[in-house]
């Protein structure tokens, strides 16, 4: 019962991830596919827990924290990028 | 146009403590559990990349002043002398020794020479990483 669950929630996840993707071709601005990133980036990190208890192991825990550090830290260089045009600034301008 | 990023710059304060701390204990629990040198390198760099993305390259210089270049030498120094050290007592070359030892407070451990070959690898991988990431980002 509880892995017919497990899948069921994975193939959700799934569709969810592919729902992100349109947004990622398709989406008219930038900040869109950002946003649709980070999205499929939290999405991804549940399907890996979700693996994790099909599988019956404790080994992908430190993979889901590094993926959650990743996809905030990808997050903050693409969003920085969209607003000031330059990701790492030598000098601050105030 | 004045530009604030007071948000992102707390956030940064605190989250590059989460992040480093977790990268000492992915160095540290590389012997028995998934992680080790690489991925604690890795992860070390990608927290002080957090601090020149909130704020930049010469604040991050004057509070982190650390010539990596150097890091990167100290790193292959420390691998190689673990490597050739039991040759200069009768052992064949990356011989490794352990020994379990009783230390205060924390009580029986196991400490191998292989976690010094480790801190080598940590070393090179961090001063490679933020010395790709500096010359890109200062570059014009």
């Amino acid at each position: 019962m509880i892995d017919k669950l497990l899948l069921v929630a994975l193939a959700l996840f799934s569709i969810s991830i592919a729902l992100s993707l349109y947004r990622v071709i398709r989406g008219p601005s930038m900040p869109d596919r950002a946003i649709a990133l980070d999205t499929i980036g939290v999405n991804l990190l549940s399907s890996i827990a979700i693996v994790s208890i099909v599988l019956k192991t404790k080994a992908y825990l430190e993979a889901i924290l590094i993926l959650g550090i990743l996809a905030f830290i990808g997050t903050i260089a693409f969003s920085k990028y969209i607003e000031r045009g330059v990701i790492v600034e030598r000098k601050s301008n105030d | 146009m004045k530009t604030n990023d007071v948000i992102i710059q707390f956030t940064a304060k605190i989250v590059f403590f989460i992040i480093f701390f977790f990268s000492i204990h992915i160095f540290m629990a590389g012997h028995y559990t998934p992680g080790g040198g690489f991925v604690g390198g890795l992860l070390t760099s990608s927290a002080i990349v957090l601090l020149v993305l909130a704020y930049d390259l010469n604040t991050v210089r004057t509070v982190l002043p650390i010539n990596y270049i150097h890091l990167i030498a100290t790193g292959l120094l420390l691998a190689l002398g673990t490597a050739a050290f039991p040759m200069f007592i009768g052992k064949p070359f990356f011989t490794h020794f352990f020994d379990y030892f009783t230390l205060p407070l924390i009580g029986k451990t196991s400490l191998h020479t292989a976690m010094l070959f480790d801190a080598g690898v940590y070393l090179v991988v961090v001063g490679v990483t933020m010395t790709i990431i500096q010359r890109i980002g200062e570059d014009d």
